[in-house]
């Protein structure tokens, strides 16, 4: 092999910065999955499945935010024994009472910017002005 | 041949002729009501139907209100307290300008309230006191029918006409169609200027038009309407199903004369009024 010592290193570098998205992320901390925040309150008990939720809660949001608005059918959802309105701050904000910590982990992480909360009330923003007398 | 010149052209010009004056002669001849006015086949529909001028009514529950504006008379009061109660119940901003107001119910003088109703040599209380306002859930509702993207429509269920803040595009149709001034449009992020929030109930954004939906929240938990349950002592608002005959409401609308605003559009409003 002609030019050994200049094409070996060579080569390496090259590998080298070819796989750099690679092992940077292997040692960074920038990629690795939020861990949400478990609802304050201790319930263990969702309306589906936590993997379920995780894939398609915007789905089942969707599917709520139709029945109730569009065919006027706001009966409720009962998960053993539990009693769920169907609703965003009716029924997951009454658990998952951080918004921050619950919702926005995720979404930031997924870079999605959901627009529920352009109109739905965070519980803490709901608190902010509530009724003093 | 040169016969047949002279026959070839009067025939087409005969056909060119006819062929132009066909459709104005089946316009006159097949319908003259049409002819004469645009809304002459709706007008001869009802006209012609019976003589007591009973209009059609859609079948089902039909949520209806009754205001009966003798309880109001001289307690502007009583007004503003159902229009607080809904303002809370519905996150409802206080903004204070006619552009940029928000008002699902609202008071107004008898002229702005009936403007089709003589006020000539009105009697005192219609000339002194204010009126009460709200979307009257009609059951043609003319907002329905320009919104483009189905954002508002009535709920086959209840007779409401609902809105679907998700889908409102912001374009106004509605607020130009509706005949009754019920329907307010975000200019702003409504949020500031909100005094308390009900946690139960959301917001709006900036770029969306709302309105009164006869608390149908409120109506699946079993309860009232917010106006109706703030005046409830009085019995001032009476709410219920227009075509259940035994419901409070069909039994007051059978023993008083109730008026409707603008009847004379055909809208056929869900809201009557005993003045």
């Amino acid at each position: 092999m002609y030019n050994k010592v200049t094409i070996i290193p060579g080569l390496i570098i090259f590998v080298l910065l070819v796989t750099f998205p690679l092992w940077f992320n292997a040692f960074s901390t920038a990629s690795t999955v939020p861990k949400v925040e478990l609802p304050p309150g201790g319930e263990k008990q969702c309306v589906a499945p936590a993997a379920e939720m995780r894939a398609s809660h915007m789905q089942m949001l969707n599917e709520w935010r139709d029945d109730v608005l569009r065919n006027g059918n706001r009966t409720t959802v009962t998960v053993e024994g539990k009693v769920y309105r169907k609703g965003l701050q009716m029924a997951c904000m009454e658990c998952h009472t951080n918004k921050e910590k619950f919702c926005d982990s995720c979404h930031e992480y997924a870079s999605v910017t959901p627009y529920c909360w352009d109109c739905h009330l965070t519980p803490s923003l709901a608190a902010s002005k509530k009724e003093t007398h | 041949m040169d016969k047949k010149r002279r026959k070839f052209l009067k025939v087409a010009g005969a056909t060119a002729l006819a062929g132009i004056s066909a459709p104005a002669v089946v316009k006159l001849t097949s319908t003259p009501a049409l002819a004469s006015s645009g809304h002459g086949a709706v007008a001869e529909g009802q006209g012609n139907s019976d003589a007591s001028h009973k209009q059609e009514t859609p079948s089902g529950v039909r949520l209806g209100m009754v205001f009966d504006m003798r309880k109001f008379y001289g307690h502007p009061e009583l007004m503003d307290k159902a229009i607080n109660a809904c303002n809370k119940a519905h996150n409802i901003p206080q903004i204070d300008s006619k552009k940029s107001e928000i008002k699902w119910i609202w008071r107004a003088p008898f002229n702005n309230v009936f403007p089709e109703h003589s006020a000539y040599h009105a009697s005192e209380s219609t000339e002194n006191n204010d009126f009460m306002a709200v979307c009257n859930h009609c059951d043609e509702p003319p907002c329905v029918r320009v919104c483009p993207t189905k954002a508002t429509f009535v709920l086959e269920k209840s007779g409401i006409v609902a809105m679907d803040y998700h889908r409102c595009i912001g374009c106004r149709f509605c607020m130009m169609g509706c005949p009754y001034g019920a329907r307010s449009f975000n200019w702003f992020d409504p949020r500031p200027y909100i005094k308390e929030y009900n946690p139960e109930f959301p917001t709006r954004m900036r770029g969306v038009v709302e309105k009164c939906n006869f608390c149908g929240e409120r109506l699946a938990k079993g309860l009232e309407p917010a106006c109706v349950e703030a005046l409830k002592e009085v019995g001032a608002i009476t709410f219920g199903d227009l075509n259940d005959p035994d419901s409070e409401i069909a039994k007051i609308l059978r023993e008083n004369h109730t008026i409707q605003r603008k009847p004379a559009l055909g809208t056929k409003p869900s809201v009557f009024y005993i003045v």
